[in-house]
């Protein structure tokens, strides 16, 4: 701008007159007043631009004291606390013994924040403990997070070592591990925990399910020493005995699968449990294999002629048979299309007794015909056959019920076929038909007669279970269970061999075999329980696979093992008065025994 | 004591200089030396030095600087200009050396005979500035304004050229501010303002890593893996674990895995072990610098004073308050060194004299010699 020019005066005032230089004078002032600077303006816009660098340290400050406030993201205390496996009370036996516990072993963990050079670290590192994978331990040191594991359970020597290494941001801390002393022995009533040391299976889930879990979520820091042992019913011992039994057993017959338990009919605890092939809970992923689950609880089966002691005692105690009474067996039994047959075919009338040491389809299905459908299924839901059996163990299987329950079912039920249950859940039954006709749940854990019987209901007349107790024993003296019959226990027992289901249809050559004993069976304590998934028939079995020669076998040899353990004394003399109430009612023969053993 | 009576240089300086001033200047050096022993040394063992290399050197550094700073605000805004003018001249024909035989470091050429010219030329720059403006705003006829509109591209186009666009932004801002504070045309200020975002935009559009450095900010997931939030993200770390009084000197972690711990990212290690009150003390510090030259700026009569005042410590300020802000998250990445505090030689000698510019030109002067400059 050549032209000095005054901007407050001259231009102003508007001439009409002369509308060019007018128009050119003012844009020209307009043009010289946009670029002219003025320095009076300077000193309020000096402290404007002063009030904005305020604002903006001010702002620089309140991020600071928002920083300032911001917890730190996670302590490594708590990160630690939160991550370390919590102690779980030591698993007892009934006597003791000890069936799981905690030992302490250190584990390396990392803080990822600290590490400086973490590519040097995971080197170090996976030099010393090669089995720890390089690209995962990398990830993971790569993580924001303020703590990781990097190997949990480490030996002495590995830990030294690691030690040795130096690395800042590594350390050790001493975490509980769970350890099964007995390996396989009981392992399906002990479940298994995992690296954290929370129960996944069995008892060990069920304790975790008793407010364990909820102590330690609500962040109390659990002493080993506070923590109350769990006392289960099992008897290492025993469980150890039959486990062995039935192992040489599945050998001897070449059976693909096999399980044993016994239960004291009098408190409801199982004694001992076994079920194989099994696993060792030190090492919990075998317990995954589907083979080796627990055929008492979670397999489900038909139990054949095991379930006639059933149909026999509902006819009973509805006043439909006595032990004199005598079923038509004289040819099989017409339903529809379907005939039913004897194995062992007798073609008469028989007797009641007959009925069960003959283990006749045709005898056991006119009784349950007698009591009617409605009847049966009221009964069997009495019985707890038709719902899932709940104990501790968390693994159990509901019944495989018919859907729609005809007068055919009835038939074929009443002696063990088309409902499948748990072995535990016909034991439960059974044990309730021997103890003077009282159902109590079964338990693993340690519990008195009084408390099991405060919660039990009478379900069949004490004279019925009486009954049935002597039908088992004549069974054991001349019946199909006489294998069992071990001189000075006065075992009374039943056998059950169910043709197993290939493709929809029954398969003549493969076999499921139960075999059921009660000891002794004038004052009953134990009921033995041994199955056996197809048995093979042998040369010295006479070629027979039936219950009798392989179950029943084994349930002879566990009980000539494990009486002394069970506090089962032998009897040198036979119990002179063995069945009282019957003897009362007018069935006097009961009390002579057969045969002299 | 520095007698009245006698008008010695010495005496004259010392009864005119703003005592707070270089109180707080010296006060920043002083902290600048505590905290790079602080956070130099996990960087000198990352690179194989001693572990107090960068300490030594700042110390080195530190005693040539502070004499620069005092000799510089001895002189009188007349010298101060002159010297600016040299110094810019000079500045300016070694950063055109550098692009041409410089050699490139992290794809910039920057330096030569082992300076950063650049930073020569900020200071220099402002002071030449603030000289047109108040020529503009005092005499109607003179084009110091065109001159001084000039003076901008004059300086940045070599900027861009090494490239250094934080520098060039800093320049900018500061050039924009001191045409605010002349006085301009409301008109002008809208229209600087538009250039100048749109000189963002356009740096966005079609600078890879500005638009990338932007992108990370503005969506941390969307970059290229997380591994590139790394330097920011255990800034951030640093200040929260340090909380509000730090883990104590030397105590730092993340101060080993922090890049630039030394120079950029100082401020986060002074977090972490220092704390964030100590943080808040030195934002306060650099606050009250900037506050109290701005606030004599607006009482000094002398024009070319009152701007290059101003100007030099909207310089300083800015400088600051962008690292700070780079540090606790609040701007995208930026590289910018911390006045005073980060490590850096060329960066401390060029501060030294951009602030005995800043010393000299606040210095209180008899009325009648401003208006016998005013009234020349």
């Amino acid at each position: 701008m050549s032209e000095p020019m005054e901007p407050l005066d001259g231009g102003q005032p508007q001439r009409s007159d002369q509308p060019r230089p007018g128009l050119r004078y003012r844009l020209a002032q307009a043009a010289t007043d946009l670029l002219r600077t003025r320095i009076d303006k300077s000193t309020w816009r000096i402290r404007l631009v002063a009030l904005g660098f305020a604002g903006l340290f001010s702002i620089i400050g309140g991020k600071l004291v928002y920083l300032g406030f911001k917890p730190e993201p996670q302590s490594l205390r708590r990160a630690a606390s939160e991550a370390v496996s919590r102690p779980r009370p030591e698993i007892l036996d009934r006597n003791g013994e000890v069936l799981a516990t905690d030992i302490k072993v250190m584990s390396v963990f990392a803080e990822p924040r600290r590490i400086i050079d973490k590519d040097e670290a995971v080197e170090l590192l996976t030099a010393v403990l090669p089995d720890v994978n390089a690209k995962e331990l990398r990830e993971r040191l790569g993580s924001r997070k303020g703590f990781v594991w990097v190997k949990r359970g480490i030996k002495p020597k590995e830990q030294e070592e690691v030690f040795r290494l130096g690395l800042p941001g590594v350390s050790f801390l001493p975490e509980n591990k769970r350890v099964y002393p007995n390996g396989p022995v009981a392992a399906h009533v002990l479940g298994y925990t995992n690296v954290d040391n929370y129960g996944i299976a069995g008892i060990e889930k069920y304790i975790d399910g008793q407010g364990l879990n909820d102590l330690t979520m609500a962040g109390f820091r659990l002493d080993p020493a506070d923590l109350k042992p769990v006392r289960l019913s099992i008897d290492l011992r025993v469980t150890h005995a039959i486990r062995d039994e039935l192992e040489k057993g599945i050998e001897r017959f070449k059976a693909k699968a096999g399980a044993a338990a016994i239960l004291d009919v009098n408190t409801g605890e199982v004694i001992a449990l076994a079920s194989l092939p099994d696993y060792d809970p030190n090492n919990p992923s075998d317990a995954l294999d589907p083979l080796h689950i627990n055929r008492m609880t979670v397999g489900v089966y038909e139990m054949g002629s095991t379930f006639k002691a059933i149909s026999i005692a509902m006819a009973m105690e509805a006043n439909k048979v006595n032990l004199n009474s005598r079923v038509d067996a004289r040819e099989s039994l017409r339903y529809g299309k379907f005939t039913i047959h004897d194995f062992h075919a007798q073609r008469r009338m028989l007797s009641v007794p007959e009925v069960f040491t003959y283990s006749s389809n045709i005898g056991t299905a006119r009784m349950a015909m007698m009591v009617g459908v409605e009847g049966h299924k009221a009964f069997l839901r009495k019985m707890g056959q038709l719902d899932r059996l709940r104990t501790e163990l968390p693994e159990s299987a509901e019944p495989i019920v018919p859907r729609h329950w005809g007068e055919l079912n009835t038939i074929t039920i009443a002696f063990g076929q088309g409902l499948n249950v748990a072995p535990l859940q016909a034991m439960m039954a059974v044990g309730a038909l021997s103890n003077g006709g009282q159902m109590i749940t079964p338990t693993f854990l340690k519990r008195t007669e009084e408390e099991a019987r405060a919660n039990a209901t009478q379900i069949v007349r004490p004279e019925v279970s009486e009954a049935l107790r002597y039908l088992m024993r004549v069974n054991a003296e001349k019946g199909s269970a006489r294998t069992v019959d071990i001189r000075g226990y006065f075992v009374g027992g039943k056998t059950g061999t169910a043709d197993k289901i290939v493709h929809g249809h029954y398969a003549k050559d493969r076999v499921f075999t139960t075999f059921m004993a009660i000891a002794p069976a004038d004052k009953p304590r134990y009921l033995f329980l041994t199955l056996m998934d197809e048995p093979q028939a042998l040369p010295e079995t006479q070629g027979y696979r039936t219950a009798a020669w392989n179950s029943g076998a084994v349930t002879g040899k566990i009980i000539e093992r494990v009486a002394n353990m069970l506090n089962l004394p032998p009897r040198l003399d036979l119990p002179t008065q063995p069945f009282p109430l019957l003897a009362r009612l007018g069935y006097g023969y009961v009390n002579t025994p057969s045969k002299g053993n | 004591m520095v007698s009245r009576a006698e008008r010695s240089p010495f005496a004259d300086w010392w009864w005119t200089v703003d005592r707070w001033l270089l109180a707080s200047l010296g006060a920043l050096m002083v902290l600048g030396l505590v905290l790079t022993l602080a956070g130099s040394p996990p960087v000198a063992e990352r690179l194989g030095l001693s572990t107090f290399h960068f300490v030594n050197r700042q110390v080195g550094y530190l005693i040539p600087a502070a004499a620069l700073m005092i000799a510089t605000s001895f002189l009188s805004p007349r010298h101060v200009r002159r010297s600016a003018l040299l110094v810019f001249g000079l500045g300016i024909a070694l950063v055109i050396a550098a692009i041409m035989f410089g050699h490139e470091v992290k794809g910039a050429r920057r330096w030569i005979f082992g300076i950063q010219p650049s930073e020569f030329v900020k200071p220099a720059f402002v002071v030449l500035a603030a000289w047109a403006f108040s020529e503009g705003a005092r005499r109607r006829d003179v084009p110091a304004n065109i001159l001084a509109i000039l003076l901008l591209p004059a300086t940045i186009v070599p900027l861009i050229l090494q490239p250094d666009f934080g520098q060039t932004m800093l320049i900018s801002m500061v050039w924009a501010a001191l045409f605010f504070m002349a006085g301009l045309h409301w008109f002008w200020v809208a229209g600087i303002g538009g250039v100048g975002a749109s000189g963002v935009l356009v740096a966005y559009k079609f600078v890879p890593h500005v638009r990338l450095r932007i992108e990370k900010f503005i969506d941390p997931a969307s970059g290229v893996g997380a591994s590139d939030t790394f330097q920011v993200d255990t800034a951030m770390e640093s200040f929260i674990s340090g909380g509000w009084l730090g883990k104590g000197p030397g105590e730092g972690t993340l101060k080993r895995i922090l890049p630039d711990s030394h120079t950029d990212f100082i401020f986060a290690v002074t977090g972490e072990e220092f704390g964030v009150l100590f943080c808040i003390g030195i934002v306060t510090l650099f606050a009250f610098i900037v506050l109290r030259v701005l606030w004599l700026a607006s009482k000094n009569e002398d024009p070319f004073c009152r701007f290059a005042s101003a100007g030099l410590v909207m310089l300083f300020g800015l400088q600051s308050a962008i690292n700070m802000a780079v540090n606790v998250h609040l701007m995208p990445a930026k590289g910018m060194t911390l006045p005073f505090i980060s490590y850096g030689g060329s960066s401390l000698i060029s501060l030294a004299l951009g602030m005995g510019f800043l010393i000299a030109v606040t210095r209180r002067r008899p009325k009648s010699q401003i208006i016998g400059r005013v009234m020349e």
